[in-house]
């Protein structure tokens, strides 16, 4: 409890802020470094583990040839479209159930159920139904991208405070403009949540739908480099997918932190309490 | 004088445990009258019965027909709480009523009332406690009502922010020809500001009593007569064990 307060009183100096956010280099740097020097020395065998060195340079030709960039669009597509429809989806329905107990008692049984099954179990199905084009792989991550943001809506929703709703009430809002005005403004933080989830699951999904069947695609990329025996490869597409997700997810928490500037919330401290 | 509000014979029960028995009340125009009693005696339920707010009692709820054709039902209502909506700016708040199309000016003009002028743009989390409820007032305000709704709208504050909120409403009630009707367990409050107060008390809650208070206005708070008026109304309370 002291420590914490002390951190607070002290305040920090006005250079800290942009080294801290160097902070996070440093160890994937120094593991870049060892990896490096370990191959290179040949503690590790580079037909398993290539070089970091190497994995740029295959990531440097995919550029050059625009296999890259074939590739990365197609996945991005994917993501964007299915990430969209399962989220609106679930945007929808979530907000119906959250309003409605009848539609609750009718239709959360069903979600529960269906949300048993791990989503990957459908691809078998959706391949025999949609056959092997781009729709079974964006149902599939649309399927994926609906459950995290369905779960928080409701529970964003279910979480309101009734003090809110009966202003509302107060000024004879008819149900859609309470849902707008109310409801889900005040459920936006839980929708985030939700989004934020579902987009890493998109990827998820992603990767599964592209590796059984696709001929472009980070996904294929994966199974490509393992039916090669090019570890190179299968590593500069995880390296890529880490960093979509990431920059998906940071575009996507900007717009968090835009929308949800009234929140009033713990931001967390500097240091250890 | 015809009542703008009037309550009949209210009776109300939360599962079979009765909280209001057979409860009647006026509010002419123009009138402060308040509803004082111990706390959990019902006398915030009788004001969720008159704002509309709660449907389930047996009785009359009477609003003047004038009433129906203001915006809004004519009826402005503040809570214990300032209960603003966090994700819009104070301005916004106050013109929750039209939302988009809200009357900008009537909007500066009600924060200028209140004594908030330029903060408009602030959210509520900037804002202290006396200050929300500051707009929760102008909010209530913005329908033009010729009734103020008030359930003990002082009580969550500091005294000096209290003292000074009581006035603004009392000034804001007679300048604007607004009815109020304000729930309270402050006996000094009660008193103070309105025209009639009406204890409510014992299990289940009966009006015991009705006090007038003939005090000009502005009033003194440390006028004997109202200090006299405090202890008749406390006596009342401990005959009717509401104490």
């Amino acid at each position: 409890m002291k420590a914490l307060s002390l951190a607070i009183a002290r305040g920090l100096p006005a250079w800290r802020p942009r080294l801290n956010d160097l902070r996070g280099w440093v160890v994937p740097l120094l593991l870049l470094a060892l990896l490096e020097t370990l191959v290179r020395t040949g503690v590790l065998p580079s037909h398993q583990m290539p070089a970091p060195s190497q994995v740029a340079q295959t990531l440097y030709l995919l550029a050059q040839s625009g296999e890259l960039w074939r590739h990365l669009s197609a996945s991005l597509l994917r993501v964007g479209a299915g990430f969209v429809i399962g989220a609106a989806l679930a945007i929808v329905i979530g907000t119906w159930v959250g309003l409605s107990r009848r539609a609750e008692a009718y239709l959360e049984p069903t979600f529960q159920a269906l949300r048993a099954i791990p989503s990957l179990a459908w691809v078998p199905l959706l391949l025999l139904w949609l056959g092997i084009d781009e729709t079974p792989k964006i149902v599939l991550i649309a399927l994926g991208a609906f459950f995290p943001v369905y779960l928080a809506l409701l529970a964003g929703i279910r979480n309101i405070d009734r003090k809110l709703v009966e202003v509302g009430q107060l000024y004879g809002l008819p149900p859609l403009t309470l849902v707008r005005r109310i409801l889900l403004p005040a459920a936006l933080p839980s929708l985030f949540t939700g989004l934020r989830g579902a987009l890493s699951l998109s990827w998820m999904f992603l990767v599964a739908a592209e590796l059984i069947a696709a001929t472009r695609g980070l996904g294929y990329l994966l199974s490509d480099g393992r039916e090669t025996s090019r570890p190179d490869l299968v590593i500069a597409a995880i390296l890529l997918l880490a960093l979509l997700g990431k920059l998906s997810d940071s575009l996507l928490k900007t717009w968090e932190n835009r929308a949800l500037r009234w929140r009033d919330s713990y931001q967390g401290g500097e240091g250890g309490a | 004088m015809s009542a703008l509000l009037q309550l009949r014979n209210i009776h109300k029960a939360f599962a079979e445990v009765r909280v209001l028995d057979d409860v009647s009340l006026r509010l002419g125009a123009g009138e402060l009258v308040s509803l004082l009693g111990p706390s959990g005696c019902g006398k915030s339920t009788l004001l969720r019965i008159a704002a509309g707010l709660d449907r389930e009692y047996q009785g009359v709820l009477q609003l003047d027909p004038q009433l129906e054709r203001g915006r809004g039902n004519g009826i402005g209502v503040v809570f214990q709480e300032p209960r603003l909506m966090p994700w819009l700016s104070v301005a916004q708040n106050v013109g929750f009523a039209d939302g988009w199309i809200a009357e900008d000016k009537w909007i500066q003009q009600l924060l200028r009332d209140v004594g908030l002028q330029g903060r408009g743009n602030a959210l509520p989390k900037q804002l202290s406690g006396g200050q929300a409820q500051r707009v929760a007032i102008a909010r209530a305000l913005y329908g033009k009502p010729q009734v103020l709704l008030l359930d003990e709208p002082f009580s969550a504050v500091d005294a000096f922010t209290r003292m000074k909120l009581q006035d603004l409403v009392a000034d804001l009630a007679a300048r604007y020809e607004i009815a109020v009707l304000l729930v309270t367990h402050d006996l000094d409050e009660a008193f103070y500001l309105s025209d009639r107060v009406l204890i409510l008390g014992g299990t289940p809650s009966r009006l015991q009593r009705e006090l007038a208070v003939p005090l000009a206005r502005p009033r003194d708070r440390r006028s004997p007569q109202l200090a006299q008026l405090r202890s008749e109304g406390l006596t009342e309370l401990y005959q009717s064990h509401a104490l």
